[in-house]
């Protein structure tokens, strides 16, 4: 499957993808809140003033890293390959912080439940950081960077 | 309780799908490189669960654990949404990772992940230092 994409993980995306659905939808049915990293990072460390309760956007936050370290146990490892020049995850980061506050949302607000509820900003937040991601990256290749 | 479960559920989701890989990612938005599809079967992998999840929401007059729904309203497309959005992209090109990956990948390469949420962190403070 996927000759033409020889390192694509379209099973373990799709697999990936739906538990990544599922926590959006026990956090929308269960808790009546939007599983938005970006917001519920910014509320549990208190740099945004409305949102979720604290704790629970704790809460959410903590278990990223307990699943991550759960599935890396069950699957033998999780490859994790950073940009070898540090500066861009720096940067990138920075930029990351500040737009996700001003874009109010990321990948799995916008991206994954705004999207879902034809959200006409999330629609338009997603190909916009997409299309901006791509222009980025086109950038950095023409530059050398990648 | 259930953030907590339905944190680390979206976390095993991510480091699953190889989205915890910054290089796979940046690849995703590679188009004009060795393109890898692969966030495209994660996001509409995602995108199913939760379109019913939202069919059952307006259904439901409260969630299951709590009073009420708090929920965005769908307000316009504003400027800061479309900046926002368009510097999001250029970070998450820039270095392959978005908020939730980086905090997920704390488990798996600390060091660097670490670095990239102390960075995210010092940007959405400026965010509120500025925009006030």
């Amino acid at each position: 499957m996927m000759a033409a994409f020889p390192h694509a993980m379209p099973v373990e995306g799709l697999l990936g993808g739906l538990l990544i659905g599922i926590s959006a939808a026990i956090m929308l049915l269960g808790n009546g809140r939007i599983a938005g990293v970006s917001g519920l990072g910014a509320r549990a460390l208190g740099i945004a003033d409305a949102g979720a309760p604290r704790a629970m956007a704790a809460a959410f936050i903590i278990g990223l890293p307990l699943g991550a370290a759960l599935a890396a146990l069950l699957l033998g490892g999780v490859m994790t390959r950073y940009p070898a020049a540090m500066w861009q995850v720096v940067v990138g980061g920075v930029v990351v912080g500040y737009g996700t506050r001003l874009g109010s949302g990321c990948t799995s607000g916008h991206g994954v439940c705004g999207m879902a509820r034809l959200s006409p900003r999330s629609i338009a937040a997603t190909l916009i950081f997409m299309g901006s991601g791509i222009a980025t990256v086109a950038l950095m290749r023409a530059g050398g960077l990648l | 309780m259930a953030a907590l479960v339905a944190g680390a559920i979206f976390g095993a989701g991510l480091a699953l799908s190889g989205m915890a890989d910054p290089q796979r990612v940046r690849a995703f938005l590679d188009i004009f490189g060795a393109w890898d599809p692969t966030l495209a079967f994660v996001m509409g992998g995602a995108l199913v669960p939760m379109a019913l999840a939202w069919t059952v929401q307006r259904r439901l007059a409260r969630p299951v654990f709590a009073d009420g729904f708090a929920l965005p309203a769908t307000r316009g497309i504003d400027a800061p949404l479309v900046v926002g959005a368009m510097l999001f992209g250029i970070g998450w090109g820039l270095s392959g990772l978005c908020p939730g990956p980086a905090i997920a990948g704390l488990a798996l390469a600390p060091a660097q992940a670490g670095i990239a949420v102390v960075a995210m962190i010092a940007g959405m403070a400026l965010h509120r230092l500025t925009r006030r």
